[in-house]
């Protein structure tokens, strides 16, 4: 049977601009009292099962400058491997764990996520996927959202038989996603250009 | 949950048409020049990772989250400007109402001036304006938002660039594939054809798609005028459980 031809088209996107940080993290940039927290600061609520973990993602233009005005999103399992489900408007409470959050880019061009590490999530495939987190970063000079992932360098054996990762066919190129551990943190370089230019999807 | 949204609801993403919206590198805008990627995008379906996506009815907007001319008001009095209304509802591709999804939306002043402290233009902040907010889709995927008119303004890209009367949007869908952040304009402004940024979209009927209506019939007597912006996130395929059960 035919599948339906869509009826509209996409809205297309225009860059977030300099100034995304006022729409996104007001408070961050000085208007303050229109909302008590920026959304997507705090992923943790309560008690959470899994392994508390620091996720830092620090973002570069293909000249080497920080991208210090650029906001950068998340959205990760929780550490049994599910995603926090749709919530129903004004009624239920916060989930413990959110799943999301955003941090705006700071003038090193770094945001650090305070969050947990997920569990594996099937792939399209059936097999499950190794950890990892699924990014969003716009910002001015950014025509439209750029998207990639960040997985975890101890986790060798999954990361090596991922459905995503064995995408990546010139296979140098899969560690521009592999974030680095030191201590509780793993830290991210993201490259927009260059040669160590980070792989971004159109998923 | 919602009724409206399962059509469809377990099928994969429509492909993004890439040349319906802006490519990464266009050298008019000079920004992208470093800040757009190099090599091709890799081309995967959304796996459940980005099927999924955060929802917000938990969060309790406050009364004036969409009221721009009150909500950073200092001393109680309106934000400077011609008053306005926008209202517009989110649709999926194939026309479904999007509904309980988050839409943010920022501006600048009405001449022109954005309350950061890397803003640089001459004209005067007005101490009762910040210039965000935010609003939750209704049932039927409608949000609005009152504020005022935004004023044109000046940049720095080539000598004398001005970007037409403009609000910023970021809309989340129930997707992490979904969002979207885009620009709205308004209709007649002649200006809207020498920007650089919205030059970046090489298909004039999908500019258009960004041109929010005048409505007059919804304006408010006395008080504000009104405009509709319909924003379409990616919709999803059917299933074929879907097309036995519904038998499209």
């Amino acid at each position: 049977m035919l599948h339906p031809v869509p009826t509209l088209k996409e809205t297309p996107s225009q860059t977030a601009g300099p100034y995304v940080h006022i729409g996104m993290t007001p408070n961050f940039c000085g208007i303050t009292g229109a909302i008590d927290a920026d959304l997507g600061k705090t992923m943790i609520h309560g008690d959470v099962e899994g392994e508390r973990i620091n996720v830092a993602v620090r973002v570069f233009d293909g000249a080497g400058v920080p991208l210090f005005d650029g906001v950068v999103e998340i959205w990760q399992a929780d550490a049994k491997g599910n995603f926090v489900g749709p919530t129903t408007p004004g009624s239920n409470a916060a989930p413990a764990f959110t799943g999301w959050g955003r941090q705006p880019l700071s003038e090193a061009g770094a945001a650090t996520f305070e969050t947990i590490k997920p569990g594996r999530v099937p792939g399209p495939d059936g097999k499950l996927m190794a950890p990892h987190i699924a990014l969003w970063i716009v910002a001015r000079g950014i025509n439209i959202g750029l998207q990639t992932r960040l997985y975890f360098a101890d986790e060798a054996e999954a990361n090596a038989t991922d459905f995503v990762l064995n995408k990546i066919m010139d296979k140098r190129r899969r560690d521009t996603l592999i974030a680095q551990r030191e201590g509780s943190t793993y830290t991210l370089d993201v490259h927009l250009q260059g040669e160590k230019e980070t792989v971004f999807f159109d998923m | 949950m919602s009724g409206i949204i399962l059509p469809g609801a377990d099928g994969m993403l429509f492909q993004r048409d890439r040349d319906w919206h802006p490519p990464a590198d266009t050298p008019g805008y000079k920004s992208t020049t470093f800040r757009a990627p190099r090599h091709s995008l890799l081309s995967l379906g959304p796996t459940k990772s980005e099927m999924t996506g955060p929802t917000f009815g938990h969060e309790k907007l406050g009364p004036l989250d969409n009221d721009l001319i009150r909500n950073f008001s200092q001393d109680g009095t309106d934000a400077i400007g011609q008053r306005m209304v926008v209202y517009g509802q989110v649709l999926d591709e194939n026309a479904r109402p999007v509904p309980n999804t988050l839409v943010e939306y920022w501006q600048a002043n009405a001449g022109g001036r954005y309350r950061h402290k890397k803003e640089g233009y001459l004209a005067a902040l007005d101490p009762n304006f910040g210039g965000f907010g935010r609003s939750i889709t209704d049932a039927n995927g409608f949000y609005h938002f009152r504020t005022i008119k935004p004023g044109a303004y000046p940049w720095p890209n080539t000598g004398n660039d001005w970007r037409p009367a403009h609000i910023h949007f970021s809309v989340f869908g129930h997707a992490f594939a979904q969002r979207l952040i885009t620009q709205m304009y308004f209709e007649g402004d002649p200006m809207i054809w020498q920007c650089p940024i919205v030059s970046t979209i090489p298909d004039k009927a999908a500019i258009d798609q960004l041109i929010a209506r005048l409505d007059r019939l919804n304006t408010t007597p006395m008080d504000a005028l009104c405009y509709r912006f319909d924003i379409v996130l990616r919709g999803r395929r059917s299933t074929m459980f879907e097309n036995k059960l519904e038998g499209n």
